[in-house]
């Protein structure tokens, strides 16, 4: 295993107080938080925080984790020694679930922090799962299975908890939403003894699409039309999601002008609505032809573009 | 070659059609009752009341996890826990917004 150096991940010195770490631990955990951090590796760099102030916030295990380092530098492979740390007491669940490194489990072992401590409100029932997957938007739209990874906690036979890899097929509920849960009974941790098991919740998030943006249930199109299609009024050829219907665009439309098509948005219950925002694209005026045309145009409409900027 | 849809888990969609008593919310957030009752005292749930008695929605989960989670990660009290839960939300929105503005 490799051997973690908690005070440079901490970012405080070796004597630091109990005060400074706490503040540490604090300013971290609000930086990399993965329900409030948009950092990139925030996720990782949590648990690590977390991992590191679980031992360093504990005088017991630093001091046991300070002997150990004397010999010891970051990133180098080493073994504890056996009963290295017997006399000292841990206790209590530590800052989640969240599995911890491979260093970490073999120095303080899956009973300091599973959360088992806490979850005994309910013997003779496995607990529940929680993942988040990403899931393209097709997959509400229609309905269907798809096949995801994720990654389980797991207490093995010697009771350590482990991470594991599972792969689920899943029949995706039609007019899923994004922020929403998929529920999956009896797929979460086996019960103890002969209880029933936890279920697993899946919490959906949607892939960017190329063609709609999604808003809760409803989602929007940006449609680029020709200015005379927006002057003029057309019927225009549109993706929906539920194939290429003609849209009509009413005479004098302008760029952001919506048209709502009830009901054409998510099937969920009830359907969202699909929205089209005009988008007014201008011709290149690359030939002679072109400019002649709007040269002709600018010469039959007195328009000012600016008149409400008093320009 | 994806598994054929027949051999596929079923799962149904855990929203507001969900309905979880206090029992039910407080096992699956692994918190006792009385801190769920204080979650929301402080606003940060929202309780359906039938008969008199508190009913959550599956939406609710969500929520109160996220709130256990700040709570024990970051070492918030309730009212923080709430302030930052409708932060987060109004970040989300204006997220939302912002990408909806730049496509």
């Amino acid at each position: 295993m490799e051997f973690k150096d908690y005070y440079k991940v901490m970012g405080v010195a070796r004597d630091a107080t109990e005060a400074q770490i706490k503040q540490a631990y604090r300013k971290l955990a609000r930086k990399y938080h993965p329900d409030v951090s948009k950092e990139k590796d925030a996720e990782a760099r949590f648990k690590e925080v977390g991992e590191a102030y679980e031992v360093l916030k504990s005088p017991e295990k630093r001091a046991a984790y300070d002997q150990l380092g004397q010999n010891h530098r970051a990133g180098e492979e080493f073994r504890p020694p056996p009963n290295w740390d017997s006399g000292f007491e841990f206790s209590g669940a530590g800052p989640g679930n969240s599995a911890y490194s491979d260093g970490f489990d073999q120095l303080f072992g899956a009973q300091a922090r599973s959360g088992r401590s806490r979850g005994e409100f309910h013997a003779g029932r496995g607990e529940d799962h929680h993942a988040k997957v990403l899931l393209d938007l097709e997959a509400s739209l229609n309905g269907g299975s798809r096949t995801f990874t994720l990654r389980m906690p797991e207490i093995d036979d010697e009771g350590r908890l482990v991470s594991k890899e599972r792969t689920l097929n899943v029949q995706v509920p039609k007019g899923i939403l994004a922020g929403q849960q998929i529920r999956l009974a009896g797929q979460g941790a086996r019960a103890p003894a002969s209880g029933t098991p936890g279920d697993l919740y899946i919490e959906v998030e949607f892939q960017p699409h190329p063609l709609y943006r999604v808003d809760g249930r409803d989602l929007s199109l940006e449609l680029p039309v020709a200015p005379w299609e927006a002057a003029l009024g057309a019927s225009v050829k549109t993706p929906t999601p539920s194939g290429m219907v003609d849209l009509k665009v009413p005479p004098g439309s302008h760029a952001g002008s919506k048209l709502r098509l009830k009901g054409r948005g998510i099937p969920a219950s009830p359907p969202g609505d699909f929205y089209v925002v005009l988008q007014v694209a201008l011709p290149a005026a690359n030939d002679d032809q072109a400019k002649a045309a709007y040269a002709a145009f600018a010469a039959a409409l007195a328009f000012n573009p600016r008149a409400s900027l008093g320009a | 070659m994806p598994p054929s849809d027949d051999q596929a888990i079923t799962g149904t969609i855990f929203d507001q059609s969900a309905i979880l008593s206090i029992k039910d919310l407080s096992r699956m957030c692994q918190v006792d009752e009385r801190h769920i009752v204080e979650f929301v005292e402080e606003g940060v749930l929202n309780v359906i009341e039938i008969s008199s008695e508190w009913h959550f929605t599956g939406d609710a989960l969500r929520r109160a996890r996220l709130a256990v989670r700040l709570e024990r990660d970051l070492e918030l009290n309730l009212a923080g826990v709430a302030l930052a839960l409708d932060l987060l939300e109004e970040l989300q929105r204006l997220r939302r917004e912002l990408e909806a503005r730049r496509s």
